[in-house]
């Protein structure tokens, strides 16, 4: 008898190999490569095609990964700091795509901290995953903004400053989709890429993603170890479709639905004491300056808005992506030139 | 008496709405045909400091600066006294009756008319607030009056640019009339020696600034994207694009087909710049100095990773802040080597308004068909100043998107690899993303690659990467606006590029006028091609006429054809204000005359 073995597909019949990139030149351990693994499972589960999906990234170890997921996607692997205005052109001109950009807390939390906020502002949509380690990994360990003022080097030495947290300064400057998990943490990690990439607007998700080579020891505030002795989840994500058949009994209270703009209904169960309304921006602020006092690692979806309008909707663009506008379609006719140089006459 | 052939030096203090009285006055001039050209000095500043408007009309259409006026009207006390001294000689002197011009400033070759601007003013309207502006109209109609300016196509020119607000119309025009009145009734023994006389104004002719018509040349030239900050004196570019794409650029349903992001700032600009050009857009950024020199970076990645991306440079006086307001060609040597590594640009040197239009569309071609970023050279006396022009040529010119691979045409190549050259002249076929095909995507990279876009690290690949774009320059020179050339057989060349173009025929008349024969060359783009080399090979001495202190481009012509670096002489000019045709004709001749 013949033994047949299908291999899964999704449901626009593609193998899960279908998402996969080249093998990773990252040092074995690195959290990124962990990322890199969500991105495929939460792309594949999406039932998004790679040929539908823009790559973009800074420099850094974080930005070398969309070589490592997807590699029949089209990609942008930029300058440092510069993945938020890379893509704002991008997404503007070409908005009929997704885009996934990840970038690193160097690239980020400094050199690229003026187009990070300027991006949040405007609400581009766009799924922006920060692989966030404390240190500039690329150039062998420094501190990066993100490191806590209390951690410390392999080499001893302090950090001096005060951190930025990337999920509070996005929501100071109007973030409309604010999250916070580890790369080890898969069933938070899929579903949230997958919601960020449906997002109306810019999705941030600061992903602590331990750098095993520079920044893994005692002493650090984004290692293994760390997270797993002061990871706090918020809550249990999931995601449905509302044709899905299957319908799940909460408990009142327990339970958060949030309505998204592709019809589907990203269900939230509460997993910590403390009840969190994802929609009430106060209170996102709130949770995160207070499990900051109490030395926490919250991670979950802090804050989710869909309501606002991107960055596209304001700028009142045609149906047609601007790039596919032919020459008929922008050039003006010459009545209409003449009478816009009869006011040179 | 001279007619059509005067200069006026109006002096004002700048906010006080001297802007759209004196573009009345050079308005109605153009209109009468009179050839006739604008220049306004402004401060760096808001409100409250001088500001200085500068009309030259010439029969023969001399309209580039000149040092020295025929008229000045002056209304500022803080520069009455240093106005005086731009008068030439048999100039008249319009001043505010209250000011007292020192005995020692005194001319005996000069005529100062003290004119009762506040009562004057005081007669045109009660209305406290409004009483600035309306003294600039009571000169309009004071000059216009004595210079016989039509009274007609002067009040015309009143309702096109201020008949919005029928008040607004009513109090300007009584100004004017009441300048005019008071001219009629004290200036009949003044012997004014300057008139505008009517001229057949050929139906085509324009008068525009040099941003405008850039503007309106993206939108002519298909320009889908820009991104910018504000920065004197590229803003008007910008900001003209957005008003005309407003009214020309709106589908049926009045969505549009275009789209402005002011940035955060220049980095942000330029780079979503390269978002755009890579996802297939023709995609623009204007600035000045300063704007540019924070895009190298980018300026690099563009070149090597070969993305099509224009930079619109109005420059102004640097290095560093510099002069905001004033006029200057300093960036150009920058431009040419815009960041680390080995890089070379395409620049576009446009000299007129006519070009500006027409390199809205041309930088977009090139950028495309070279997949490159190209850089266009505008500067301050160009691009804010008003310049009399045919109007500008509507034929449509189709689009070169350059080679783009839809997914159709790659159903029919067996391979297809982002930095292959496959034609021969270096430029490599590309796909735009969203292309469905599975040959289509491929990774963008400003780190070392092959011909397939893969990252490398490999000596050959890195070097005949390297080589193919070279090729491309070579391509380039081939694709670039060529120079214009005047006159052969002469010993002597002339080589000169941008707004110097305002002052040439000007300075070919006074040469010739002297018996010095040059021929001369507008260079209008980099690749240097054929044509230069040639003009430099056959010509004994050239001076490069530049406005900039270290002869920039004289400097990029030495190390492009050192066999002829002999013959290159520098004429250089760098104060900030345009260069005039007294200056080269003057250098020019002092040179020829101690060989």
């Amino acid at each position: 008898m013949e033994a047949t073995t299908t291999v899964p597909t999704n449901k626009i019949g593609l193998e899960k190999k279908a998402y996969a990139g080249s093998a990773s030149t990252l040092c074995t351990g690195c959290g990124h490569d962990m990322i890199s693994n969500h991105v495929i499972t939460a792309c594949y589960q999406s039932d998004i095609h790679p040929n539908q999906v823009a790559k973009m990234s800074g420099i850094g170890c974080s930005s070398k990964i969309p070589a490592y997921f997807m590699s029949s996607s089209f990609a942008f692997n930029s300058m440092h700091g510069r993945m938020a205005p890379i893509s704002t052109g991008a997404k503007v001109v070409k908005p009929d795509m997704f885009y996934l950009g990840v970038s690193g807390d160097g690239d980020t939390a400094s050199i690229g901290l003026g187009g990070f906020v300027h991006l949040i502002r405007r609400n581009l949509p766009i799924c922006y995953i920060i692989a966030d380690n404390g240190v500039y990994g690329l150039t062998k360990g420094q501190f990066s903004a993100t490191a806590e003022m209390s951690s410390v080097l392999k080499t001893g030495e302090k950090n001096l400053f005060h951190s930025i947290d990337v999920c509070s300064l996005a929501l100071e400057v109007g973030c409309t989709f604010v999250a916070r998990s580890f790369s080890g943490d898969a069933k938070q990690m899929v579903p949230l890429i997958q919601a960020a990439l449906r997002h109306n607007g810019t999705a941030v998700i600061d992903v602590v993603s331990p750098c095993i080579t520079f920044n893994n020891h005692d002493g650090s505030t984004k290692s293994y170890s760390y997270v797993k002795e002061h990871d706090v989840v918020l809550q249990e994500l999931g995601l449905i479709q509302h044709t899905d058949e299957q319908t799940v009994d909460y408990a009142e209270g327990e339970v958060q639905k949030v309505e998204l703009n592709d019809g589907r209904e990203l269900v939230l169960r509460k997993l910590d004491s403390r009840a969190h309304n994802v929609q009430d921006r106060a209170a996102a602020f709130k949770v995160l300056h207070e499990s900051q006092e109490q030395g926490e690692l919250l991670t979950g979806l802090f804050y989710v808005n869909e309501q606002q309008e991107s960055l596209l909707q304001k700028l009142n663009l045609t149906q047609k992506p601007l790039v596919e506008l032919q020459d008929a379609e922008l050039r003006p006719t010459s009545e209409q030139m003449q009478k816009i140089l009869g006011d040179f006459r | 008496m001279k007619v059509n052939d005067f200069v006026i030096n109006i002096a004002t203090v700048n906010g006080s709405g001297s802007q759209s009285a004196n573009n009345v006055l050079l308005r109605s001039l153009f209109r009468m045909g009179v050839p006739v050209g604008g220049k306004n000095i402004f401060p760096s500043n808001i409100a409250g400091l001088p500001t200085w408007f500068w009309i030259r009309a010439n029969p023969q259409g001399f309209v580039g600066r000149k040092p020295l006026a025929d008229i000045v009207v002056t209304l500022n006390p803080q520069t009455f006294k240093e106005d005086l001294k731009t008068l030439a000689s048999g100039g008249f002197y319009f001043y505010p009756s209250t000011f007292v011009i020192p005995e020692e400033l005194k001319r005996p070759d000069i005529t100062c008319v003290p004119v009762p601007f506040k009562q004057l003013t005081d007669e045109s309207t009660d209305i406290g607030k409004i009483k600035k502006l309306v003294t600039n109209m009571v000169y309009v109609g004071l000059l216009a009056e004595i210079l016989k300016i039509d009274s007609s196509i002067l009040d015309q020119v009143l309702r096109d640019q201020l008949g919005k607000k029928a008040s607004v119309l009513e109090v300007n025009q009584k100004a004017v009339a009441i300048g005019a009145k008071y001219a009629r009734d004290n200036f009949a023994q003044l012997n004014f020696s300057f008139k505008a006389e009517k001229k057949d104004l050929p139906k085509d002719k324009i008068i525009i600034d040099g941003n405008s018509a850039a503007a309106l040349g993206l939108v002519q030239g298909g320009c889908t994207f820009a991104s910018w900050y504000p920065i004197t004196p590229s803003t008007s570019m910008m900001e003209g694009f957005i008003k005309f794409a407003d009214k020309l650029r709106k589908d049926e349903s009045g969505k549009n087909k275009y789209a402005v992001v002011q940035a955060e700032d220049e980095l942000a600009a330029f780079t979503m710049v390269l978002g755009a050009g890579w996802a297939g857009a023709r995609a623009i950024t204007a600035t000045s100095g300063p704007g540019m020199s924070l895009m190298a970076e980018a300026a690099g990645y563009a070149y090597y990773a070969e993305v099509p991306s224009v930079l619109w440079n109005v420059q102004r006086v640097g290095p560093s802040t510099g002069l905001p307001t004033r006029t200057l060609q300093g960036d150009l040597m920058s431009a040419a080597q815009l960041s680390h590594g080995d890089k070379k640009h395409p620049i576009l040197l446009p000299g007129t308004v006519q070009e500006c239009f027409e390199f809205g569309q041309t930088c977009f071609d090139l950028a495309e068909g070279l997949q490159q970023l190209v850089i266009v050279m505008s500067d301050l006396d160009l691009g804010m100043n008003m310049w009399s022009s045919d109007s500008f040529d509507l034929t449509p010119r189709p689009y070169n998107r350059g080679k783009v691979l839809s997914a159709e045409a790659l159903e029919k190549v067996t391979t297809f690899e982002r930095y292959r050259d496959i034609d021969g002249d270096g430029i490599p076929y590309r796909t735009l993303p969203g292309n469905k095909h599975p040959k289509a995507p491929f990774f963008t990279r400003g780190s070392g690659h092959n011909a397939k876009a893969q990252y490398t690290e490999n000596a050959d690949e890195h070097f005949e990467n390297m080589q193919r774009l070279s090729l491309k320059w070579e391509t380039a020179k081939k694709m670039v606006p060529a120079p214009i050339v005047k006159g052969s057989g002469n010993k002597v060349g002339l080589v000169y590029y941008g707004s110097t173009e305002a002052v040439m025929e000007e300075t070919l008349f006074e040469l010739t006028q002297k018996g010095q024969k040059v021929d001369t060359l507008r260079i209008r783009a980099i690749p240097f091609g054929a044509q230069v080399e040639e003009f430099l090979k056959n010509h004994e001495t050239i001076y490069v006429v530049e406005q900039n202190r270290d002869a920039q481009m004289k400097s990029l012509l030495v190390m492009e054809f050192p066999q002829f670096a002999a013959k290159l002489k520098s004429m250089v000019h760098f104060d900030g204000t345009p260069i005039t045709a007294d200056l080269i004709t003057h250098k020019l001749l002092t040179s020829e005359r101690s060989h």
